[in-house]
């Protein structure tokens, strides 16, 4: 067993999905670092660990450096076979107090799978905002209020970014396709060098939704092309997942409490016309519509 | 109690941990209506669900031990064979 | 092999008998010149079994050390002051978690104002996080240093900081006995590390404790620490069999006057002493804090003079509370000087200025020595 039961996630939380299907698909060779966030607390309390892997928690926004050191340790002392060095890591860690170190790893190219667990914001802390957030929700510290409806940032664009660093293999997924997540794993342990895969979590505790329904939350995002899941090798894109019968946004927004405000705030429209746009964009850039 | 070096933790300790406490509902399988697909295997978060073999068929069977009754499984199959019950308590 | 090396040089040499696995660091003045040396011998080829990563920052240094030294890798990294402080939070983790990284620590002032000459103020902010600390006097010491360090570090399971103050020691051309491959093979074993990331023995680093649980770890970290000073006399016994001259973990010559430094200093501080017939403590070991050694030399003398180069702003100097702790319910007078801040030099006269104003009487409990005048204003 990888990632052992008895772990404190939340009910329909999609965080251990995405590691459970990950690490089998690599058969547990992995050398797992984790920074502080939803994982690390949910499955790393002293004498309660639910890793089945080698694995390490330093700091919060330290795991890209540890995870170069790893690689680098293991490649000195001839252990590389042994298994990959592989980070799963939350939005927060990865795109905010992180994003500085992540650049660094990936600019060095060291042999390193990582992987960002995105549910949008810093859930372990509460639900505060993540620049993963998407524009319009609601969180603690963007919240919805009358006169500013939830956040008026974009996100960033992970992709972009890591595809910058002109590394290897860089990809989204979703949790709604444990098979595609997989295979992507597997491929990208082909590569040698670093590797991006930003999978989508949806998160039923921060986004407000019945927990039973996290896979289909995640399917309408795909859905809508609000979260297109894309692959890139050198840069090239490769392979898109194309979407048969293009969702409006309202279809993916309306089934979540974070975006709620938007359908009775007088600002509300604007804001759901714009993901419209965001979502279009998106299918047009990446070529999505079937 | 152990203290070990720099908190280093002993693997799978988790287990000792039935979060099956938690549930409200519980999924309930027909195994007449299950066809073995493994779906439910792969979503289930807390690692619940393993396929196991009965006769010549592959039927899921979910550990209570540690199920936390979200649901999820019963959502995705595609067979509908996964019914959410009121869970008994003793 | 006798040579006048510069004292970066020195270090980076020690640093490459002992085989290290995985060096990082950022660059920093007065430390850049270590790294530069070790990048220019990996760029040579003369460091087996080794990777050099250039990190984009002190933090990211640190971060990458603890997962090498984690995956089972003999660590190195050098900085100061800002760096220092940058990679605090890291270097904190490391201790907790048991990880045995060497850092030389090329003493150097604190922002702000901006400075990068020498005195103490970075490591002495450090000190209470579970780090080993160890001031070296000069060149040869630090080179001899290197070797035990990683001794004492992979013996006790904590992070090491090996302290020289910033261009006076790292770029002094002193003639060094640099030693010879044999030697540091013969002293320092391999490492191999009680437990590390491993696939075969898959466990978890940096778990976290709640309430019930996370206080035996810091007293198991505290009493590891003061166990720490049986293992470090025990490393610099082994060695003096080695080089003969070499100490303790203080270095004691009595006098009915005792004058007290870390670093650099108390090579001035010994001249001085000898001329006026006075004693000295040249305290090596910082922390853990020698107190009962400390205690027991300075117990029966009349007066302790206390050279600091760090302050504990809104108290008093940070080496002087530690020393008075020490000496609490003893009978000597103790003085303090806060000299030599931001690289302000300490020459013997002023040290003769300070033992001449306790000797007549004039010397408050503590006070700033060698300051110019000046005129307060706003700007």
């Amino acid at each position: 067993m990888y990632f052992g039961k008895g772990h404190s996630a939340c009910y329909g939380c999609p965080l251990p999905i995405a590691v459970r299907n990950v690490l089998e698909a690599l058969e547990g060779k992995c050398f797992v670092v984790n920074p502080t966030g939803c994982l690390e607390i949910i499955s790393s309390q002293y004498g309660k660990s639910a890793w089945g892997v080698p694995y390490i928690h330093s700091t919060f926004e330290n795991a890209p450096s540890v995870a170069s050191g790893i690689a680098a340790a293991l490649e000195v002392l001839g252990r590389e076979d042994e298994g990959h060095v592989v980070v799963f890591a939350g939005d927060g860690a990865t795109a905010d107090i992180g994003v500085g170190y992540l650049s660094s790893m990936l600019h060095r190219n060291d042999n390193v799978l990582y992987i960002c667990l995105d549910n949008e914001a810093y859930m372990n802390t509460g639900n505060q905002q993540s620049s993963q957030t998407p524009f319009g929700a609601h969180t603690t510290t963007t919240p919805a209020g009358r006169v500013i409806p939830g956040k008026v940032l974009r996100r960033k664009d992970m992709v972009a970014f890591a595809l910058a660093h002109g590394i290897p293999y860089v990809a989204t997924a979703s949790v709604a396709f444990p098979r595609d997540l997989r295979r992507k794993a597997k491929r990208a342990v082909e590569f040698r060098g670093a590797k991006y895969i930003h999978v989508h979590c949806p998160c039923p505790t921060g986004w407000y939704f019945d927990p039973s329904k996290t896979i289909q939350v995640a399917k309408l995002a795909y859905e809508t092309a609000l979260f297109p899941i894309v692959e890139f090798e050198y840069g090239r894109l490769v392979r898109v997942r194309k979407i048969k019968k293009r969702k409006p946004v309202e279809e993916y927004l309306k089934v979540q409490g974070r975006f709620r405000h938007l359908f009775k705030h007088p600002e509300g429209s604007k804001i759901i016309a714009e993901l419209q746009r965001i979502a279009d964009e998106n299918a047009v850039r990446y070529g999505l519509d079937a | 109690m152990r203290i070990s070096l720099g908190a280093v933790s002993r693997p799978l300790e988790s287990l000792e941990n039935k979060t099956g406490s938690w549930a409200v509902r519980v999924p309930k399988i027909d195994v007449e209506r299950c066809v073995g697909c493994g779906e439910c295997y792969m979503f289930c978060p807390d690692g619940c669900i393993e396929m196991v073999q009965i006769e010549n068929r592959r039927i899921a069977k979910v550990d209570y031990d540690y199920c936390k009754g979200c649901g999820i499984c019963s959502e995705i199959c595609p067979a509908n064979a996964i019914e959410m019950i009121e869970k008994v308590i003793e | 092999m006798r040579k006048v090396v510069r004292g970066f040089y020195a270090i980076a040499y020690a640093v490459k008998l002992c085989r290290p696995n995985v060096i990082c660091a950022y660059p920093i003045t007065p430390q850049t010149e270590i790294v530069e040396n070790l990048a220019e011998m990996y760029a040579n080829g003369e460091l087996e079994n080794c990777k050099y990563i250039t990190a984009e920052s002190e933090f990211e240094a640190a971060s990458i050390l603890v997962g090498a030294s984690a995956a089972g890798a003999r660590t190195f990294t050098a900085t100061c002051s800002q760096g220092l402080i940058l990679m605090s939070e890291v270097l904190l983790n490391a201790a907790g978690m048991r990880l045995p990284i060497v850092i030389v620590n090329t003493n150097r002032a604190l922002s702000a104002p901006l400075s990068i000459w020498p005195d103490l103020q970075d490591s002495m902010l450090l000190r209470d996080g579970g780090i080993i600390q160890i001031y070296i006097e000069d060149n040869q010491e630090a080179h001899e240093m290197i070797p035990q360090a990683y001794k004492i570090a992979e013996s006790t399971m904590f992070p090491i900081m090996v302290c020289m103050d910033g261009f006076k020691l790292t770029h002094a051309y002193e003639p060094v006995d640099l030693l010879d491959q044999e030697t540091v093979d013969n002293f320092l074993p391999p490492y191999d590390p009680p437990i590390k990331l491993s696939v075969k023995n898959p466990l978890t680093f940096g778990s976290y404790a709640p309430p019930d649980c996370y206080m035996e770890f810091r007293y198991k970290m505290h009493k590891d620490m003061i166990n720490a000073k049986k293992t470090i006399e025990k490393v610099f016994r082994e060695w003096a069999e080695i080089k003969n001259d070499w100490g303790g973990m203080i270095e004691y010559k009595e006098g009915r006057t005792v004058l007290v430094a870390l670093g650099s200093l108390i090579s001035t501080i010994k001249e001085v002493a000898k001329e006026m017939g006075l004693g000295y403590l040249k305290v090596r070991t910082y922390r853990p804090f020698p107190a009962e050694e400390i205690r027991e030399v300075l117990k029966d003398c009349d007066n302790v003079i206390v050279f600091d180069r760090a302050v504990s702003f809104g108290y008093e100097g940070v080496l002087t509370i530690d020393i008075r702790n020490a000496l609490y319910g003893e009978s000597p007078d103790i003085y303090s000087f806060i000299v030599g801040l931001g690289g302000r030099d300490v020459p013997k006269t002023l040290i003769e200025k300070c033992v001449s104003k306790v000797m007549s009487g004039k010397a408050k409990r503590y006070s700033f020595e060698g300051l110019k005048e000046f005129e307060e204003v706003l700007y």
